[in-house]
């Protein structure tokens, strides 16, 4: 179909898209690369009256370093980051999971701002996010905040940005050295939404795991971090018996849904085999825990 | 509501056009500039036959407003060969019969263009993965993976 007709606004900086936005107020909303709001607008789920164009505001795609963060410009495309230097090598986790992200032509066009404020239960970015622990900044007029990713998914397609509010840089906080990762999703066709996923971190120190972090998606209504089965690993060499009470803790913990695509318990079952697996890698990367 | 001035390179030639902001980049390239190359099959991004290169990066043009694409380069399949003078590409695609209607050919082509460029392709399964955007609903994508796959190896040493 064909989107409803609305009034075009490009901004040039953030004071004067938080200022449009303020001046229209609900009725407006902010577009970058547009890759999960036009087809919304397509399909007539949503009909704003102003689009808000922030695609030109600088920087638009930064990627650096500074201050023990790797920080990224709210505007930078999916495609960057897949490909950044400074990610495949700070955290290789974020540049693999990129790769799972649609497909080519969305990557080259999404933005991780706009992955973020979507907010789909089955996408990557927020649940690298979640993972990595990301400190989200907001801007409004007159002001600006950090949200933690952990408090900024509320609910499917809905987090804690207010009216006026758009996101401008997510920092992710450097992994301590001997930190090893792993990714695992699984989707009918390459691109599409997973049906679930999971991602891990493990940080070694001779021989245990220091710290554990498990990240799910695709389960519930936001990603989650499974918090139960990262206290029963932390600590431990991931022996058989403690990976096993691990995965059954995390399964306890996420509530999926039915739907057309795959059962609430087959989702369930999946979230333990891929965050298993995604554990394993880690463990792996990370040596064994023996750096 | 009112029109916006844009102007865009399509395949080497300048355009000027006022639009209405809602107006897609796929329906602007079909009804404004009359270049209806590029197919519209879903108008949600799924199916991949709207897919373009804009500014040297493969796009759906269903999912980009064509305000969006003031000052931008757009290269549709009409900018790649022509009957007698076919792109390496497209001599690929005919060689291995990799079309039979045709519909999914155009977002196909300009995909596939924006996969040699950025990809090794050194699998099959690398190219259908690459292809999993575009559907096609007549050849079974076998001889579509055959066609990239011959275009993927005779780029020689110069693959990224």
């Amino acid at each position: 179909m064909k989107p409803p007709a609305f009034e075009y606004v490009a901004a040039e900086s953030v004071e004067e898209a938080t200022a449009r936005l303020a001046e229209y107020g609900d009725d407006a909303r902010p577009i970058a690369g547009g890759q999960s709001l036009v087809p919304m607008m397509n399909f007539r789920l949503v009909s704003p009256a102003v689009l808000v164009d922030i695609r030109r505001i600088a920087p638009p795609d930064a990627i650096g370093e500074a201050d023990g963060h790797v920080r990224i410009g709210a505007l930078t495309r999916h495609r960057a980051l897949e490909t950044s230097p400074l990610i495949r090598d700070r955290f290789p986790v974020l540049a693999a999971a990129m790769t799972h992200v649609a497909h080519l032509a969305i990557r080259n066009r999404g933005t991780i701002g706009g992955s973020l404020c979507h907010a789909d239960p089955a996408a990557e970015l927020p649940a690298m996010a979640v993972l990595l622990d990301a400190r989200i900044h907001v801007a409004r007029r007159n002001g600006e905040r950090i949200v933690e990713a952990g408090a900024f998914f509320e609910g499917a397609l809905w987090t804690a940005l207010e009216d006026g509010e758009i996101v401008t840089r997510i920092d992710f906080p450097l992994l301590p050295p001997g930190t090893g990762w792993g990714f695992r999703e699984f989707a009918r066709r390459h691109g599409d939404f997973a049906l679930a996923g999971a991602a891990a971190t493990v940080t070694g120190s001779a021989g245990r795991a220091a710290e554990v972090r498990i990240a799910l998606f695709g389960v519930g209504e936001t990603p989650v971090r499974a918090a139960a089965a990262e206290a029963l690993l932390t600590g431990t060499g991931f022996e058989p018996d403690a990976v096993a009470a691990a995965i059954d803790a995390l399964r306890n913990a996420v509530d999926p849904d039915d739907d057309l695509h795959a059962s609430a318990d087959y989702r369930r079952h999946l979230a333990g085999i891929l965050a298993g697996r995604a554990l394993g890698d880690a463990w792996a990367r990370a040596g064994g825990g023996a750096a | 509501m009112e029109r916006t001035s844009i102007a865009l390179t399509v395949n080497g030639v300048r355009h000027e056009r006022k639009v209405e902001p809602r107006r897609l980049l796929s329906d602007f390239l079909r009804e404004d500039l009359g270049l209806t190359g590029t197919h519209v099959g879903c108008e949600h991004g799924v199916c991949g036959a709207c897919t373009v290169l804009l500014d040297g990066d493969s796009a759906r043009s269903c999912l980009t407003f064509a305000v969006q694409c003031d000052g931008a380069s757009v290269r549709t399949v009409e900018g790649l060969g022509e009957i007698g003078a076919l792109h390496p590409l497209q001599e690929s695609f005919r060689r291995h019969h990799a079309l039979q209607c045709g519909f999914c050919t155009p977002g196909m082509l300009m995909t596939a263009l924006d996969l040699l460029a950025k990809y090794p392709l050194a699998t099959d399964e690398e190219i259908r993965a690459g292809l999993s955007g575009n559907l096609c609903r007549c050849t079974g994508y076998a001889n579509i993976v055959a066609a990239v796959r011959e275009a993927a190896a005779a780029r020689g040493d110069d693959r990224p």
